[in-house]
Protein backbone atom coordinates (compact mmCIF):
# COMPACT_ATOMS: atom_id res chain seq x y z
CA UNK A 1 0.00 0.00 0.00
CA UNK A 2 1.37 3.32 -0.99
CA UNK A 3 1.38 6.78 1.52
CA UNK A 4 -1.35 8.17 -0.08
CA UNK A 5 -3.64 5.01 0.57
CA UNK A 6 -2.00 4.72 4.13
CA UNK A 7 -2.86 8.59 4.86
CA UNK A 8 -6.35 8.43 3.60
CA UNK A 9 -6.86 5.16 5.55
CA UNK A 10 -5.47 7.62 8.97
CA UNK A 11 -7.98 10.54 7.86
CA UNK A 12 -10.94 8.03 7.62
CA UNK A 13 -10.14 6.66 11.31
CA UNK A 14 -10.52 10.44 12.50
CA UNK A 15 -13.71 11.28 10.02
CA UNK A 16 -15.22 7.91 12.10
CA UNK A 17 -14.01 8.50 15.46
CA UNK A 18 -15.30 12.40 14.73
CA UNK A 19 -18.77 11.10 13.48
CA UNK A 20 -18.99 8.43 16.26
CA UNK A 21 -18.11 10.46 19.21
CA UNK A 22 -19.91 13.35 18.25
CA UNK A 23 -23.12 11.66 17.51
CA UNK A 24 -22.60 10.03 20.72
CA UNK A 25 -22.29 12.97 23.00
CA UNK A 26 -25.16 14.88 21.13
CA UNK A 27 -27.43 11.87 21.39
CA UNK A 28 -26.44 11.81 24.88
CA UNK A 29 -27.38 15.36 25.43
CA UNK A 30 -31.02 14.93 24.01
CA UNK A 31 -31.15 10.90 24.64
CA UNK A 32 -30.19 10.94 28.61
CA UNK A 33 -32.78 13.79 29.79
CA UNK A 34 -35.44 11.64 27.67
CA UNK A 35 -34.81 8.58 29.11
CA UNK A 36 -35.37 10.12 32.65
CA UNK A 37 -38.02 11.82 32.28
CA UNK A 38 -39.58 8.75 30.65
CA UNK A 39 -37.93 6.86 33.76
CA UNK A 40 -40.15 9.61 36.18
CA UNK A 41 -43.38 9.27 34.35
CA UNK A 42 -43.98 5.65 33.83
CA UNK A 43 -46.84 4.08 36.11
CA UNK A 44 -44.08 3.50 38.87
CA UNK A 45 -42.38 6.26 38.46
CA UNK A 46 -41.86 9.45 40.90
CA UNK A 47 -44.46 11.53 38.77
CA UNK A 48 -46.13 9.01 37.10
CA UNK A 49 -47.82 11.01 33.86
CA UNK A 50 -49.91 9.02 31.72
CA UNK A 51 -50.39 11.14 28.79
CA UNK A 52 -46.91 12.38 28.45
CA UNK A 53 -45.20 8.69 28.62
CA UNK A 54 -47.74 7.39 25.59
CA UNK A 55 -46.39 10.71 23.88
CA UNK A 56 -42.45 10.38 24.13
CA UNK A 57 -43.16 5.83 23.91
CA UNK A 58 -44.68 6.70 20.73
CA UNK A 59 -42.32 9.13 19.09
CA UNK A 60 -39.20 7.09 20.60
CA UNK A 61 -40.76 3.56 18.98
CA UNK A 62 -41.36 5.56 15.26
CA UNK A 63 -37.60 6.58 15.62
CA UNK A 64 -36.17 3.62 17.00
CA UNK A 65 -38.54 1.71 13.86
CA UNK A 66 -37.03 3.72 10.92
CA UNK A 67 -34.08 1.48 9.36
CA UNK A 68 -31.11 4.19 9.29
CA UNK A 69 -30.63 4.13 5.85
CA UNK A 70 -34.23 5.56 4.91
CA UNK A 71 -33.92 8.02 8.26
CA UNK A 72 -30.63 9.10 6.28
CA UNK A 73 -32.50 9.82 3.09
CA UNK A 74 -35.31 11.37 5.15
CA UNK A 75 -33.22 13.44 6.89
CA UNK A 76 -31.69 15.33 4.28
CA UNK A 77 -33.53 18.26 4.40
CA UNK A 78 -32.75 18.79 7.89
CA UNK A 79 -29.38 18.07 7.47
CA UNK A 80 -28.62 20.47 4.77
CA UNK A 81 -30.81 22.94 6.93
CA UNK A 82 -28.23 22.45 9.40
CA UNK A 83 -25.01 21.64 8.43
CA UNK A 84 -25.49 23.48 4.71
CA UNK A 85 -24.87 20.31 3.10
CA UNK A 86 -25.74 16.90 2.68
CA UNK A 87 -23.18 14.66 2.54
CA UNK A 88 -19.28 14.64 4.43
CA UNK A 89 -18.76 13.99 7.83
CA UNK A 90 -20.27 16.27 9.84
CA UNK A 91 -23.33 16.59 8.07
CA UNK A 92 -23.37 12.46 8.80
CA UNK A 93 -23.53 13.42 12.55
CA UNK A 94 -27.33 14.64 12.33
CA UNK A 95 -28.97 11.75 11.19
CA UNK A 96 -26.33 9.22 13.37
CA UNK A 97 -27.58 11.66 16.47
CA UNK A 98 -31.13 11.12 15.14
CA UNK A 99 -30.97 7.81 15.19
CA UNK A 100 -29.34 7.63 18.43
CA UNK A 101 -30.47 9.14 20.86
CA UNK A 102 -34.51 7.29 21.11
CA UNK A 103 -31.94 4.40 21.44
CA UNK A 104 -30.12 6.07 24.40
CA UNK A 105 -33.06 6.97 26.30
CA UNK A 106 -34.08 3.57 26.01
CA UNK A 107 -31.13 2.28 27.76
CA UNK A 108 -31.01 5.19 30.27
CA UNK A 109 -34.55 3.95 30.92
CA UNK A 110 -33.82 0.40 31.32
CA UNK A 111 -30.70 1.57 33.57
CA UNK A 112 -32.52 3.72 35.82
CA UNK A 113 -35.45 1.32 36.31
CA UNK A 114 -33.35 -1.24 37.53
CA UNK A 115 -32.34 0.86 40.64
CA UNK A 116 -33.88 -0.84 43.56
CA UNK A 117 -37.28 0.35 44.26
CA UNK A 118 -36.11 0.33 48.11
CA UNK A 119 -33.48 3.09 48.38
CA UNK A 120 -35.28 5.32 46.21
CA UNK A 121 -37.92 4.94 49.02
CA UNK A 122 -35.45 5.35 51.63
CA UNK A 123 -34.47 8.42 50.32
CA UNK A 124 -38.38 9.68 49.80
CA UNK A 125 -38.70 8.49 54.10
CA UNK A 126 -35.59 11.42 54.33
CA UNK A 127 -37.16 14.35 52.71
CA UNK A 128 -35.43 14.36 49.05
CA UNK A 129 -37.19 15.85 46.83
CA UNK A 130 -37.35 14.21 43.25
CA UNK A 131 -34.54 16.08 41.32
CA UNK A 132 -32.69 14.63 44.37
CA UNK A 133 -33.79 11.34 44.04
CA UNK A 134 -33.02 11.70 40.17
CA UNK A 135 -29.85 13.21 40.45
CA UNK A 136 -28.30 11.48 43.58
CA UNK A 137 -29.99 8.48 44.13
CA UNK A 138 -31.16 6.73 40.63
CA UNK A 139 -27.85 8.01 38.55
CA UNK A 140 -25.42 7.28 41.22
CA UNK A 141 -27.15 3.74 42.10
CA UNK A 142 -27.10 3.03 38.21
CA UNK A 143 -23.70 4.37 37.12
CA UNK A 144 -22.34 1.27 36.25
CA UNK A 145 -25.30 0.03 33.76
CA UNK A 146 -25.39 3.48 32.34
CA UNK A 147 -21.61 2.96 31.44
CA UNK A 148 -22.38 -0.42 30.10
CA UNK A 149 -24.84 1.33 28.18
CA UNK A 150 -22.65 3.69 26.95
CA UNK A 151 -20.19 1.11 25.18
CA UNK A 152 -23.31 -0.47 23.82
CA UNK A 153 -24.44 2.65 22.17
CA UNK A 154 -20.94 3.60 20.50
CA UNK A 155 -20.65 0.40 19.06
CA UNK A 156 -23.66 0.51 17.21
CA UNK A 157 -22.76 3.83 15.99
CA UNK A 158 -19.76 3.27 14.98
CA UNK A 159 -21.89 0.36 12.68
CA UNK A 160 -24.65 2.73 11.53
CA UNK A 161 -21.36 5.44 10.62
CA UNK A 162 -19.88 2.64 8.29
CA UNK A 163 -23.02 2.51 6.85
CA UNK A 164 -24.18 6.19 6.23
CA UNK A 165 -20.39 5.89 4.58
CA UNK A 166 -22.26 4.23 1.42
CA UNK A 167 -24.10 7.23 1.05
CA UNK A 168 -21.16 9.78 1.02
CA UNK A 169 -20.68 10.18 4.39
CA UNK A 170 -17.05 10.28 4.67
CA UNK A 171 -14.62 7.91 7.12
CA UNK A 172 -13.66 4.27 6.93
CA UNK A 173 -17.46 3.11 5.90
CA UNK A 174 -17.11 5.46 3.24
CA UNK A 175 -14.06 4.23 2.35
CA UNK A 176 -14.87 0.39 2.50
CA UNK A 177 -17.41 1.10 0.18
CA UNK A 178 -15.62 2.68 -2.01
CA UNK A 179 -12.73 0.77 -2.54
CA UNK A 180 -14.21 -2.55 -1.81
CA UNK A 181 -17.47 -2.60 -3.90
CA UNK A 182 -17.11 0.31 -6.37
CA UNK A 183 -13.20 -0.20 -7.83
CA UNK A 184 -13.12 -4.09 -6.36
CA UNK A 185 -9.67 -3.31 -4.17
CA UNK A 186 -10.66 -5.17 -1.67
CA UNK A 187 -7.33 -5.20 0.26
CA UNK A 188 -8.32 -1.85 1.51
CA UNK A 189 -11.65 -2.87 1.83
CA UNK A 190 -10.48 -5.40 4.59
CA UNK A 191 -8.13 -3.12 6.11
CA UNK A 192 -10.72 -0.75 6.60
CA UNK A 193 -13.04 -3.40 7.98
CA UNK A 194 -10.69 -5.05 10.49
CA UNK A 195 -9.60 -1.31 11.67
CA UNK A 196 -13.46 -0.84 12.60
CA UNK A 197 -13.52 -4.48 14.24
CA UNK A 198 -10.63 -3.48 16.67
CA UNK A 199 -12.30 0.04 17.40
CA UNK A 200 -15.31 -1.75 18.64
CA UNK A 201 -13.24 -4.18 20.48
CA UNK A 202 -10.82 -1.44 22.03
CA UNK A 203 -14.08 0.48 22.85
CA UNK A 204 -15.62 -2.17 24.59
CA UNK A 205 -12.79 -3.37 26.86
CA UNK A 206 -12.44 0.22 27.56
CA UNK A 207 -15.98 0.31 28.45
CA UNK A 208 -16.17 -2.43 30.52
CA UNK A 209 -13.32 -1.99 32.30
CA UNK A 210 -14.65 1.34 33.65
CA UNK A 211 -17.77 -0.08 34.24
CA UNK A 212 -15.94 -2.58 36.94
CA UNK A 213 -13.64 0.21 38.10
CA UNK A 214 -16.30 1.97 38.99
CA UNK A 215 -18.68 -0.50 40.58
CA UNK A 216 -18.45 -0.43 44.29
CA UNK A 217 -20.78 -3.44 44.60
CA UNK A 218 -18.52 -5.51 43.77
CA UNK A 219 -15.40 -4.61 45.42
CA UNK B 1 -50.53 15.13 73.40
CA UNK B 2 -49.87 12.10 71.38
CA UNK B 3 -46.37 12.16 69.77
CA UNK B 4 -48.33 10.11 66.60
CA UNK B 5 -52.64 10.29 66.54
CA UNK B 6 -53.82 8.55 63.87
CA UNK B 7 -57.49 8.94 63.35
CA UNK B 8 -59.98 6.81 61.33
CA UNK B 9 -56.91 6.67 59.22
CA UNK B 10 -58.27 4.16 55.90
CA UNK B 11 -56.08 2.69 53.05
CA UNK B 12 -57.70 1.46 49.68
CA UNK B 13 -55.45 0.21 46.94
CA UNK B 14 -57.32 -0.31 43.70
CA UNK B 15 -56.21 -3.27 42.02
CA UNK B 16 -56.97 -4.96 38.62
CA UNK B 17 -58.97 -7.73 41.06
CA UNK B 18 -61.09 -4.94 42.54
CA UNK B 19 -60.10 -2.67 45.47
CA UNK B 20 -58.21 -3.62 48.23
CA UNK B 21 -59.23 -2.35 51.67
CA UNK B 22 -55.36 -2.49 53.17
CA UNK B 23 -56.50 -0.58 56.03
CA UNK B 24 -59.98 0.10 57.73
CA UNK B 25 -60.75 2.87 59.93
CA UNK B 26 -57.45 2.92 62.39
CA UNK B 27 -56.84 4.62 65.05
CA UNK B 28 -54.00 4.55 67.38
CA UNK B 29 -52.07 7.43 69.80
CA UNK B 30 -48.38 6.96 70.18
CA UNK B 31 -46.61 8.95 72.71
CA UNK B 32 -42.99 10.07 73.08
CA UNK B 33 -40.68 7.89 74.21
CA UNK B 34 -42.63 5.27 73.07
CA UNK B 35 -41.19 1.98 72.04
CA UNK B 36 -44.62 1.06 69.76
CA UNK B 37 -44.84 -2.58 68.18
CA UNK B 38 -47.16 -2.97 65.35
CA UNK B 39 -47.81 -6.71 64.90
CA UNK B 40 -49.49 -8.60 62.57
CA UNK B 41 -49.24 -11.47 60.55
CA UNK B 42 -48.22 -10.82 56.79
CA UNK B 43 -51.29 -9.06 54.59
CA UNK B 44 -52.41 -7.77 57.82
CA UNK B 45 -51.49 -4.35 56.74
CA UNK B 46 -48.83 -2.98 59.14
CA UNK B 47 -46.25 -2.08 56.41
CA UNK B 48 -48.99 0.31 54.97
CA UNK B 49 -49.77 1.78 58.43
CA UNK B 50 -46.23 2.58 58.63
CA UNK B 51 -46.02 4.32 55.81
CA UNK B 52 -48.84 6.05 56.69
CA UNK B 53 -46.99 7.60 59.52
CA UNK B 54 -44.71 9.32 57.34
CA UNK B 55 -47.47 9.61 54.80
CA UNK B 56 -45.43 7.61 51.69
CA UNK B 57 -48.90 6.19 51.74
CA UNK B 58 -51.29 8.85 51.81
CA UNK B 59 -54.59 7.57 53.35
CA UNK B 60 -57.95 6.78 51.10
CA UNK B 61 -59.38 9.03 54.16
CA UNK B 62 -58.69 9.92 58.17
CA UNK B 63 -55.61 11.87 59.31
CA UNK B 64 -51.85 11.30 60.78
CA UNK B 65 -51.36 13.84 63.38
CA UNK B 66 -47.51 14.40 64.35
CA UNK B 67 -46.65 16.06 67.21
CA UNK B 68 -49.70 18.23 66.65
CA UNK B 69 -49.58 19.01 62.65
CA UNK B 70 -51.82 17.00 60.57
CA UNK B 71 -50.01 15.60 57.87
CA UNK B 72 -53.07 16.24 55.41
CA UNK B 73 -52.89 19.45 55.87
CA UNK B 74 -49.28 19.90 54.38
CA UNK B 75 -48.09 20.61 50.68
CA UNK B 76 -45.44 18.80 49.00
CA UNK B 77 -42.63 20.53 50.00
CA UNK B 78 -43.77 21.32 53.89
CA UNK B 79 -44.37 17.41 53.43
CA UNK B 80 -40.56 16.68 52.77
CA UNK B 81 -39.81 19.43 55.60
CA UNK B 82 -41.85 16.85 58.38
CA UNK B 83 -40.18 13.65 57.03
CA UNK B 84 -36.99 15.12 58.45
CA UNK B 85 -38.07 14.19 61.75
CA UNK B 86 -39.37 10.84 61.30
CA UNK B 87 -36.26 8.63 60.01
CA UNK B 88 -36.95 5.21 58.76
CA UNK B 89 -35.28 1.76 58.34
CA UNK B 90 -36.03 -1.17 56.35
CA UNK B 91 -36.22 -5.01 56.00
CA UNK B 92 -33.32 -4.87 53.45
CA UNK B 93 -31.59 -1.80 54.48
CA UNK B 94 -31.70 0.31 51.31
CA UNK B 95 -28.28 1.73 51.23
CA UNK B 96 -26.82 3.40 48.63
CA UNK B 97 -24.76 0.24 47.15
CA UNK B 98 -22.40 2.67 45.54
CA UNK B 99 -21.55 4.99 48.24
CA UNK B 100 -19.22 4.44 51.12
CA UNK B 101 -20.94 3.71 54.67
CA UNK B 102 -19.99 7.22 55.45
CA UNK B 103 -21.67 8.56 52.44
CA UNK B 104 -24.48 6.62 53.39
CA UNK B 105 -25.00 8.54 56.63
CA UNK B 106 -24.01 11.44 54.94
CA UNK B 107 -26.50 11.13 52.79
CA UNK B 108 -29.93 13.01 54.66
CA UNK B 109 -27.32 16.19 55.75
CA UNK B 110 -26.11 16.24 52.21
CA UNK B 111 -29.76 16.40 51.18
CA UNK B 112 -30.54 19.29 53.92
CA UNK B 113 -27.34 21.07 52.59
CA UNK B 114 -24.66 20.74 55.52
CA UNK B 115 -21.46 21.24 54.71
CA UNK B 116 -19.38 18.43 53.83
CA UNK B 117 -16.82 18.66 56.53
CA UNK B 118 -19.59 19.25 58.91
CA UNK B 119 -21.66 16.74 57.68
CA UNK B 120 -18.86 13.72 57.79
CA UNK B 121 -17.92 14.29 61.06
CA UNK B 122 -21.32 14.07 62.97
CA UNK B 123 -21.32 11.03 60.52
CA UNK B 124 -18.56 9.69 62.72
CA UNK B 125 -20.38 10.17 65.62
CA UNK B 126 -22.81 8.57 64.77
CA UNK B 127 -21.42 5.69 63.35
CA UNK B 128 -19.46 5.45 66.61
CA UNK B 129 -23.08 5.55 68.62
CA UNK B 130 -23.72 2.06 66.25
CA UNK B 131 -20.31 0.74 66.64
CA UNK B 132 -18.98 0.94 63.41
CA UNK B 133 -16.51 3.98 63.10
CA UNK B 134 -14.04 1.49 62.13
CA UNK B 135 -16.00 0.91 58.93
CA UNK B 136 -16.63 4.37 57.71
CA UNK B 137 -14.96 3.79 53.96
CA UNK B 138 -16.01 0.54 53.45
CA UNK B 139 -18.54 -0.18 50.79
CA UNK B 140 -22.07 -1.89 52.21
CA UNK B 141 -21.60 -5.10 49.78
CA UNK B 142 -18.73 -5.82 52.48
CA UNK B 143 -21.17 -5.45 55.46
CA UNK B 144 -22.92 -8.62 56.91
CA UNK B 145 -26.58 -7.73 57.15
CA UNK B 146 -26.47 -6.24 60.65
CA UNK B 147 -23.43 -4.48 60.29
CA UNK B 148 -25.86 -3.00 57.34
CA UNK B 149 -28.51 -2.26 59.84
CA UNK B 150 -26.21 -0.81 61.89
CA UNK B 151 -25.31 1.48 59.07
CA UNK B 152 -28.99 2.48 58.28
CA UNK B 153 -29.45 3.53 61.61
CA UNK B 154 -26.51 5.67 61.80
CA UNK B 155 -28.37 7.22 58.36
CA UNK B 156 -31.63 7.44 59.85
CA UNK B 157 -30.48 9.20 62.69
CA UNK B 158 -28.29 12.10 60.70
CA UNK B 159 -31.45 13.52 60.43
CA UNK B 160 -31.77 14.18 64.24
CA UNK B 161 -35.22 12.47 63.97
CA UNK B 162 -37.70 12.55 66.90
CA UNK B 163 -39.52 9.61 65.04
CA UNK B 164 -38.25 6.20 64.05
CA UNK B 165 -40.06 4.05 62.14
CA UNK B 166 -38.90 0.34 61.56
CA UNK B 167 -40.34 -1.76 58.90
CA UNK B 168 -39.59 -5.08 59.37
CA UNK B 169 -36.22 -4.07 60.57
CA UNK B 170 -34.94 -7.49 61.82
CA UNK B 171 -36.93 -10.04 59.30
CA UNK B 172 -33.32 -10.16 57.30
CA UNK B 173 -31.08 -11.18 60.49
CA UNK B 174 -30.18 -14.03 62.64
CA UNK B 175 -32.06 -14.28 65.52
CA UNK B 176 -28.30 -13.02 67.57
CA UNK B 177 -27.95 -10.26 65.52
CA UNK B 178 -31.98 -9.58 65.75
CA UNK B 179 -30.66 -9.24 69.48
CA UNK B 180 -27.71 -6.85 68.84
CA UNK B 181 -29.72 -4.22 66.76
CA UNK B 182 -32.89 -4.44 69.27
CA UNK B 183 -30.24 -3.45 71.85
CA UNK B 184 -29.25 -1.05 70.09
CA UNK B 185 -33.09 0.39 69.42
CA UNK B 186 -33.53 0.58 73.01
CA UNK B 187 -30.34 2.19 73.23
CA UNK B 188 -31.12 4.91 70.78
CA UNK B 189 -34.82 5.49 72.13
CA UNK B 190 -32.83 5.52 76.20
CA UNK B 191 -30.44 7.88 75.65
CA UNK B 192 -31.69 9.98 72.86
CA UNK B 193 -35.41 10.00 73.86
CA UNK B 194 -36.32 9.13 69.80
CA UNK B 195 -39.80 7.22 69.62
CA UNK B 196 -39.82 4.33 67.61
CA UNK B 197 -42.33 2.17 65.78
CA UNK B 198 -41.47 -1.12 65.06
CA UNK B 199 -43.46 -3.40 62.74
CA UNK B 200 -42.79 -7.03 63.05
CA UNK B 201 -44.58 -10.15 62.55
CA UNK B 202 -42.39 -11.41 65.29
CA UNK B 203 -44.32 -11.90 68.80
CA UNK B 204 -40.55 -12.42 70.45
CA UNK B 205 -39.29 -8.87 68.93
CA UNK B 206 -42.17 -7.16 70.68
CA UNK B 207 -41.94 -8.68 74.02
CA UNK B 208 -37.95 -7.91 74.06
CA UNK B 209 -37.92 -4.30 73.10
CA UNK B 210 -41.38 -2.75 73.00
CA UNK B 211 -43.33 -0.70 75.68
CA UNK B 212 -46.57 -0.94 73.87
CA UNK B 213 -48.08 -2.79 70.89
CA UNK B 214 -50.87 -2.88 68.06
CA UNK B 215 -52.28 -6.20 66.83
CA UNK B 216 -53.30 -5.91 63.68
CA UNK B 217 -55.50 -7.97 61.66
CA UNK B 218 -57.54 -7.88 58.17
CA UNK B 219 -56.49 -3.89 58.15
CA UNK B 220 -58.03 -3.16 61.75
CA UNK B 221 -56.10 -3.00 64.89
CA UNK B 222 -57.70 -5.81 66.76
CA UNK B 223 -55.79 -4.62 70.36
CA UNK B 224 -53.23 -2.43 72.10
CA UNK B 225 -52.03 -1.34 75.03
CA UNK B 226 -49.22 -2.37 77.10
CA UNK B 227 -47.13 -4.80 76.07
CA UNK B 228 -47.65 -6.36 79.69
CA UNK B 229 -50.55 -6.65 79.76
CA UNK B 230 -51.35 -8.15 76.31
CA UNK B 231 -48.82 -10.49 77.25
CA UNK B 232 -50.54 -11.89 80.26
CA UNK B 233 -53.86 -11.77 79.01
CA UNK B 234 -54.52 -11.26 75.46
CA UNK B 235 -58.52 -10.54 74.27
CA UNK B 236 -58.77 -10.48 70.88
CA UNK B 237 -58.28 -14.43 68.66
CA UNK B 238 -55.60 -13.13 66.81
CA UNK B 239 -53.90 -11.53 70.24
CA UNK B 240 -53.82 -14.79 71.42
CA UNK B 241 -52.78 -16.49 68.36
CA UNK B 242 -49.53 -14.35 68.32
CA UNK B 243 -49.07 -14.72 72.25
CA UNK B 244 -49.84 -18.16 72.46
CA UNK B 245 -47.64 -19.63 69.19
CA UNK B 246 -44.70 -20.75 71.52
CA UNK B 247 -47.81 -22.62 72.92
CA UNK B 248 -49.57 -23.99 70.59
CA UNK B 249 -48.15 -27.68 68.73
CA UNK B 250 -49.54 -30.28 67.37
CA UNK B 251 -47.14 -32.62 70.04
CA UNK B 252 -48.84 -30.80 72.37
CA UNK B 253 -52.44 -31.13 71.45
CA UNK B 254 -51.44 -35.22 71.50
CA UNK B 255 -50.43 -34.80 75.37
CA UNK B 256 -53.81 -32.84 76.29
CA UNK B 257 -56.31 -35.07 78.18
CA UNK B 258 -57.43 -32.48 79.86
CA UNK B 259 -58.78 -28.80 79.81
CA UNK B 260 -55.56 -26.85 79.54
CA UNK B 261 -54.77 -23.59 80.97
CA UNK B 262 -52.27 -20.38 80.38
CA UNK B 263 -50.91 -19.20 83.64
CA UNK B 264 -48.88 -16.10 83.73
CA UNK B 265 -46.61 -15.02 86.90
CA UNK B 266 -44.15 -12.65 87.92
CA UNK B 267 -41.13 -12.20 90.07
CA UNK B 268 -43.54 -11.77 93.15
CA UNK B 269 -46.03 -14.60 92.23
CA UNK B 270 -42.84 -16.48 91.59
CA UNK B 271 -41.70 -16.53 95.06
CA UNK B 272 -43.97 -18.79 96.59
CA UNK B 273 -44.33 -22.76 94.91
CA UNK B 274 -48.11 -21.56 93.64
CA UNK B 275 -48.12 -25.34 91.78
CA UNK B 276 -46.91 -27.67 94.51
CA UNK B 277 -49.19 -25.35 97.34
CA UNK B 278 -52.44 -26.11 95.23
CA UNK B 279 -51.89 -29.55 94.52
CA UNK B 280 -51.34 -30.28 98.31
CA UNK B 281 -54.31 -28.27 99.26
CA UNK B 282 -56.69 -30.19 96.77
CA UNK B 283 -54.83 -33.41 96.73
CA UNK B 284 -55.12 -33.51 92.93
CA UNK B 285 -52.49 -33.56 90.34
CA UNK B 286 -52.32 -31.67 87.91
CA UNK B 287 -50.36 -31.85 84.63
CA UNK B 288 -47.96 -29.68 83.63
CA UNK B 289 -47.14 -29.52 79.98
CA UNK B 290 -44.76 -26.92 79.34
CA UNK B 291 -43.30 -23.92 81.05
CA UNK B 292 -40.82 -21.00 80.30
CA UNK B 293 -39.23 -17.80 81.46
CA UNK B 294 -39.41 -14.38 79.11
CA UNK B 295 -38.02 -11.65 79.31
CA UNK B 296 -41.38 -9.01 78.87
CA UNK B 297 -40.35 -5.26 78.47
CA UNK B 298 -37.54 -5.58 81.48
CA UNK B 299 -39.09 -7.97 83.40
CA UNK B 300 -39.03 -11.11 83.90
CA UNK B 301 -42.43 -13.19 83.19
CA UNK B 302 -43.33 -17.09 83.65
CA UNK B 303 -45.26 -18.79 81.45
CA UNK B 304 -47.23 -22.33 82.25
CA UNK B 305 -49.17 -24.54 80.59
CA UNK B 306 -51.35 -26.55 82.71
CA UNK B 307 -53.73 -29.80 81.83
CA UNK B 308 -56.06 -29.63 85.12
CA UNK B 309 -58.30 -32.86 85.60
CA UNK B 310 -62.24 -31.99 84.93
CA UNK B 311 -64.26 -31.01 88.06
CA UNK B 312 -61.53 -29.43 89.56
CA UNK B 313 -61.23 -26.38 86.71
CA UNK B 314 -62.94 -23.96 89.33
CA UNK B 315 -61.16 -24.39 92.68
CA UNK B 316 -57.95 -24.31 90.85
CA UNK B 317 -58.25 -21.32 88.76
CA UNK B 318 -59.78 -19.83 92.17
CA UNK B 319 -56.97 -20.55 94.07
CA UNK B 320 -54.01 -19.16 91.30
CA UNK B 321 -55.85 -15.83 90.60
CA UNK B 322 -56.56 -15.11 94.95
CA UNK B 323 -52.26 -15.20 94.64
CA UNK B 324 -52.33 -12.44 91.94
CA UNK B 325 -51.01 -15.40 88.90
CA UNK B 326 -52.92 -14.50 85.63
CA UNK B 327 -54.80 -17.66 84.40
CA UNK B 328 -56.49 -18.66 81.30
CA UNK B 329 -58.38 -21.44 79.52
CA UNK B 330 -56.73 -21.73 76.71
CA UNK B 331 -56.78 -23.83 73.40
CA UNK B 332 -53.12 -25.65 72.15
CA UNK B 333 -54.17 -27.39 69.11
CA UNK B 334 -52.25 -26.26 66.68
Amino acid sequence: MDNQIISMIIQGVGETLLMVIASTVLGYILGLPLGIILTVSDKDGLKPNKTLYKILDVIINILRSVPFLILLIILIPVTKMIVGKSYGTIATIVPLTVSAFPFIARMVEQSLKEVDPGVIEAAQSMGATNRQIVFNVMMVEAKVSLITGTTIVFASILAYSAMAGALGGGGLGDIATRYGYYRREEQIMWVSVIILVVMVQIFQSLGMLLAKKMDNKKK
Amino acid sequence: MAEIKLVNVSKTFDTEEGPVHALSDVNLSIHKGDIYGIIGMSGAGKSTLVRCLNFLEKPTSGDVIVQGVSLKSLNEKELREERKKISMIFQNFNLLMQKTVIDNVCFPMYLAHTPKAEARKKAMEYLRIVGLEDKANTYPSKLSGGQQQRVAIARALASKPEILLCDEATSALDPATTKQILALLKKINNELGITIVIITHAMDVVEDVCSHVAIMENGQVQESGEVETIFANPQSAVGKRLVLKDVRSEALAELKTDKTFRIVFDKQSAFEPVIANAILTFQTPINILGATTKNVHNQAKGEMIVGIPSGHEDEFVAYFKERGLNVEEVDING
